[in-house]
């Protein structure tokens, strides 16, 4: 186990919205400037702090969508109809808000050219990424970095999505981007339809064999599910990785 | 500094109430899972539950005789870093005092251990005076394999990555050792009334 975490107060930051855009029916981009930021690892997370003009605070975390090549800090922001926070921040954030942000939070979801080029004989162990819907956000990161910093490491995204015009960042996903839709498919769609199984697994990512690490991000069903289908298909629990959000109760 | 946000502010249906440490949510009737890896399935045969030092193994007990010890019934409010918390949420389950009773100690912290590796490090203190739990019940029935089952940890005062899933060893140090979370930038100790959420907070 990593015992290198850098423990270092984060303190709360203003973050300044410079965009507030829709990506999908259902998913923000927020683009927020943030002086101070320290910058990141691919994975890592920010808390957002929002108080009310009455007082009332509320605090969620989201997953960073950009890379730490680029200076602004993006967030997809799923809009939950009966959260309190995300329906803010889809419907009402405007360019040149402020609210807090601190980071970056998480040091065991990540991935890194750096640490990488550090560790020889885990960078041969290819990288295999699985989401679930709005759970790609942390992938999209990841992928960036790998391929602005012309990564060799081989890495795969199996991405599950409700539908085609609900796949996120469509700009930076390439070939090694296989993507399921699950609800409906449109015509001549070339990719795989359907949940992710034990079959789509075997066919679209990396096999036991190539001892890869492993992340899943999505809603806790998605998660438990893959978790417990790779580790059937003979993959090593503890090359495992789970980030989950959504819940079985109120989301962010 | 506080940043006002023109237009938010606290919705219908959500009243403050004292029971929320600061920064969280209720999240009613649900119940979030966490965990940084899969969820383990090792047979009930094979889960023991032991108590070790620094070098030995001091006191063991079989899913069976830990079965057979004194349960408690408990209703308490747990708090997730993540932002949830979750009130009047019901549990039985063995004090860590029962499990503590006939071991003579001057340790001061533990380090929990889990099935699958997960460690969280605790105060001695934390544990005992009737703050703490190993848990195999939750509402009624057998604590799920996701919610930490067949037993967790329940130290419901602290946020709750301190209650330690699928819960095999307390080892008792005389000193103090972070654990998984806490290498990764989390609160050392974990207080959610005090937001303890990351190291310096």
């Amino acid at each position: 186990m990593a015992r290198a975490a850098v423990q270092r107060r984060l303190n709360w930051l203003r973050a300044r919205v410079l965009d507030n855009r829709m990506e999908t029916p259902r998913v923000h981009r927020l683009v927020l400037d943030v002086p101070g930021w320290s910058g990141h690892l691919p994975g890592q997370h920010v808390d957002v702090r929002l108080t009310g003009e009455d007082g009332y605070v509320a605090e969620r975390s989201y997953s960073l969508a950009s890379p730490p090549e680029v200076p602004q800090l993006h967030l997809l922001v799923e809009r939950l109809d009966d959260g309190e926070v995300s329906p803010y921040l889809t419907d009402e954030v405007r360019s040149d808000d402020v609210f807090e942000l601190r980071g970056p939070i998480g040091g065991y979801f990540v991935w890194s050219v750096s640490a990488d080029r550090t560790d020889r004989d885990t960078a041969r162990r290819p990288v295999q990424l699985v989401a679930g819907g709005a759970g790609v956000s942390p992938f999209v990161a990841m992928l960036d970095h790998h391929r602005r910093l012309d990564s060799p490491t081989r890495m795969q995204l199996l991405y599950s999505a409700r539908c085609e015009q609900e796949v996120l960042a469509r700009d930076v996903l390439g070939p090694e981007t296989t993507i399921t839709l699950t609800r409906e498919a449109p015509a001549g769609w070339r990719g795989e339809t359907g949940r992710i199984d034990a079959g789509m697994l075997q066919r679209r990512t990396f096999g036991p064999a190539e001892r890869p690490r492993t992340f899943v991000c999505g809603p806790t069903v998605f998660a438990e599910a893959m978790a417990t289908t790779l580790v059937d298909l003979g993959h090593d629990p503890s090359a495992i990785r789970i980030e989950r959000f959504g819940s079985t109760g109120e989301p962010s | 500094m506080s940043v006002l946000s023109r237009g938010f502010g606290r919705g219908r249906g959500r009243p403050a109430d004292d029971r929320l440490p600061p920064g969280q949510y209720d999240v009613g009737s649900g119940f979030p899972v966490l965990s940084a890896g899969p969820t383990p399935h090792t047979p009930l045969a094979q889960c023991d539950l032991t108590v070790h030092d620094e070098t030995d193994a001091l006191r063991r007990w079989s899913w069976e005789e830990f079965r057979a010890l004194p349960h408690e019934a408990l209703t308490v409010d747990i708090h997730c870093v993540t932002k949830w918390s979750k009130f009047d949420s019901r549990w039985e389950g063995v004090a860590v005092d029962r499990l503590l009773q006939d071991v003579p100690t001057t340790a001061t912290h533990v380090l929990a251990g889990s099935d699958g590796g997960y460690t969280t490090n605790l105060p001695l203190e934390d544990l005992t005076g009737g703050r703490a739990w190993v848990v195999d019940t939750y509402a009624g029935e057998p604590l799920p394999p996701e919610h930490g089952g067949p037993a967790r940890l329940l130290v419901p005062h602290l946020y709750f990555w301190k209650s330690a899933k699928w819960l095999r060893r307390l080892t008792l140090l005389h000193h103090d050792e972070p654990g998984f979370w806490e290498t990764f930038g989390y609160h050392n100790y974990g207080d959610p009334w005090r937001e303890q959420r990351y190291s310096g907070d």
